[in-house]
């Protein structure tokens, strides 16, 4: 193959061509795959809400808007940029038995997001699942997994904060690390407390004065898939 | 393969065994050492850069004859992103857990120096569907080696082959294998075990494999 010296109108030609196509194919799978990977988005959240709140059956999307929690579709006006947004959950009687609230923070390698679910009744965490992780595979990945770990978050009291210990819990605030995984464990905890000291004060609030009408007829709210 | 000329069948062959871009080669080590964790992970970073390879051979070699050379790296490496950006989304959108544990590798595919090597040394010179035969050996060959890896490192540091748990609970799973360390054990034994192969293989040129041996008649 001996191709001509090719000039600069040539290889710019080129380059410029070959620029346009992969545009145009880029933007292309991009708009066709958008639709599908958002909704596998919100389904794996979906799924984890009513995962972490095991005894919803229905549950209503809420967004804290000057300092009060608001369904988001009256909020949905005005809405700026990054919302504060926590999922209330109620059983099938249109009682509500807690919030999911998604939470993140440092992890060994890379941030760490999760969702736990919070009983403001009985002010312990209920459930608690992450959502997305690089942690170590085989040792930090762990706090995906481990089901001894995991049940930690059954039952957990959230005062005065959440505690991790290398031993067997005592006390119901506490959590027992993994062990290989104490750092991946701690930025758990952590993640917990910094979201506790966000949102518990106001969700208690919000407990005190439950939401007007069933949320059933709310539009935003939506029923366990 | 039978209709295709004899040169194909060869360019085919010689990726999955002769010429592996993982043991022979050495090409592309650090997928194969970062996403070999296991078999499914294996398999999936195999499949992605199998489209990406394949597709980037067949448009490179279609064109050779526009792409000027000063520019033809850049054009290359346009053509490689393109391909990677389709297999990133269209994973993400078909198979998100299989994306969430790939992470950054399926973008990292387009500085898999396997690809761009093909493309300069054999797609740029050579006609579609020998380079099409070259880009299916070479990706066989590597999905194949990522593949071994993963079963291996899998099975002794999970305990499992496919997600599917083989020995129940009295198997305490070597856990270095599935992180960094047991990649560079697993490729380093792996490798070696190729070399034996080969020089043992040069020493009694007449075997099953003689038909594959260097020296052959052309």
């Amino acid at each position: 193959m001996t191709a001509p010296e090719a000039g600069p109108v040539r290889m710019i030609s080129t380059l410029g061509i070959a620029g346009l196509c992969a545009g145009l194919a880029v933007v292309g799978i991009f708009l066709a795959t958008r639709e599908r990977i958002e909704r596998n988005r919100a389904e794996a959240l979906e799924a984890a809400i009513f995962r972490v709140l095991d005894s919803a059956a229905r549950r209503e999307t809420l967004v804290l808007r000057d300092g009060r929690l608001v369904p988001r579709s009256e909020a949905a006006n005005g809405g700026s940029g990054e919302e504060a947004l926590v999922y209330a959950g109620y059983d099938a009687s249109g009682r509500r038995v807690g919030f999911a609230i998604p939470a993140q923070g440092a992890g060994f390698q890379d941030t760490i997001a999760l969702l736990y679910g919070y009983d403001p009744e009985r002010r312990r965490i209920v459930g608690m699942e992450v959502l997305e992780s690089r942690e170590t595979p085989g040792l930090g990945d762990k706090i995906l997994k481990d089901r001894a770990f995991l049940a930690n978050f059954r039952d957990l009291a959230v005062e005065p904060r959440v505690e991790l210990v290398k031993q067997e819990p005592i006390r119901d605030n506490q959590v027992d690390a993994i062990s290989g995984a104490t750092i991946s464990s701690a930025a758990v905890v952590r993640i917990l407390n910094d979201a506790n000291a966000r949102w518990i004060e106001r969700l208690d609030e919000a407990g005190a004065s439950p939401p007007s009408g069933p949320p059933a007829a709310a539009a935003g709210s939506e029923g366990a898939p | 393969m039978t209709a295709s000329p004899p040169q194909s069948t060869d360019e085919l062959v010689k990726g999955l065994w002769r010429e592996n871009p993982i043991f022979v080669q050495l090409l592309g080590l650090c997928p194969a050492l970062a996403v070999t964790n296991s078999a499914i992970n294996g398999l999936a970073m195999g499949a992605a850069t199998t489209f990406v390879l394949t597709g980037s051979s067949l448009l490179v070699s279609s064109l050779r004859h526009h792409i000027p050379k000063p520019v033809r790296i850049t054009t290359f490496i346009i053509v490689i992103a393109t391909f990677v950006t389709v297999a990133d989304m269209s994973l993400q959108a078909l198979a998100p857990r299989v994306h969430k544990e790939l992470g950054a590798f399926i973008a990292l595919i387009v500085v898999n120096c396997v690809i761009l090597g093909r493309q300069e040394a054999f797609a740029s010179r050579n006609r579609p569907r020998v380079a099409v035969a070259d880009a299916l050996g070479m990706s066989l060959g590597f999905s194949a080696a990522l593949l071994l890896l993963g079963v291996i490192r899998e099975i002794l540091g999970s305990g499992s082959l496919f997600g599917v748990p083989l020995f129940g609970d009295r198997f305490e799973p070597w856990v270095i294998m599935i992180l960094p360390p047991g990649g560079f054990f697993t490729v380093g034994l792996l490798l070696g075990a190729f070399a034996y192969a080969k020089q043992h293989r040069l020493r009694v040129p007449r075997t099953d494999y003689g038909a594959t041996a260097p020296g052959r008649a052309p």
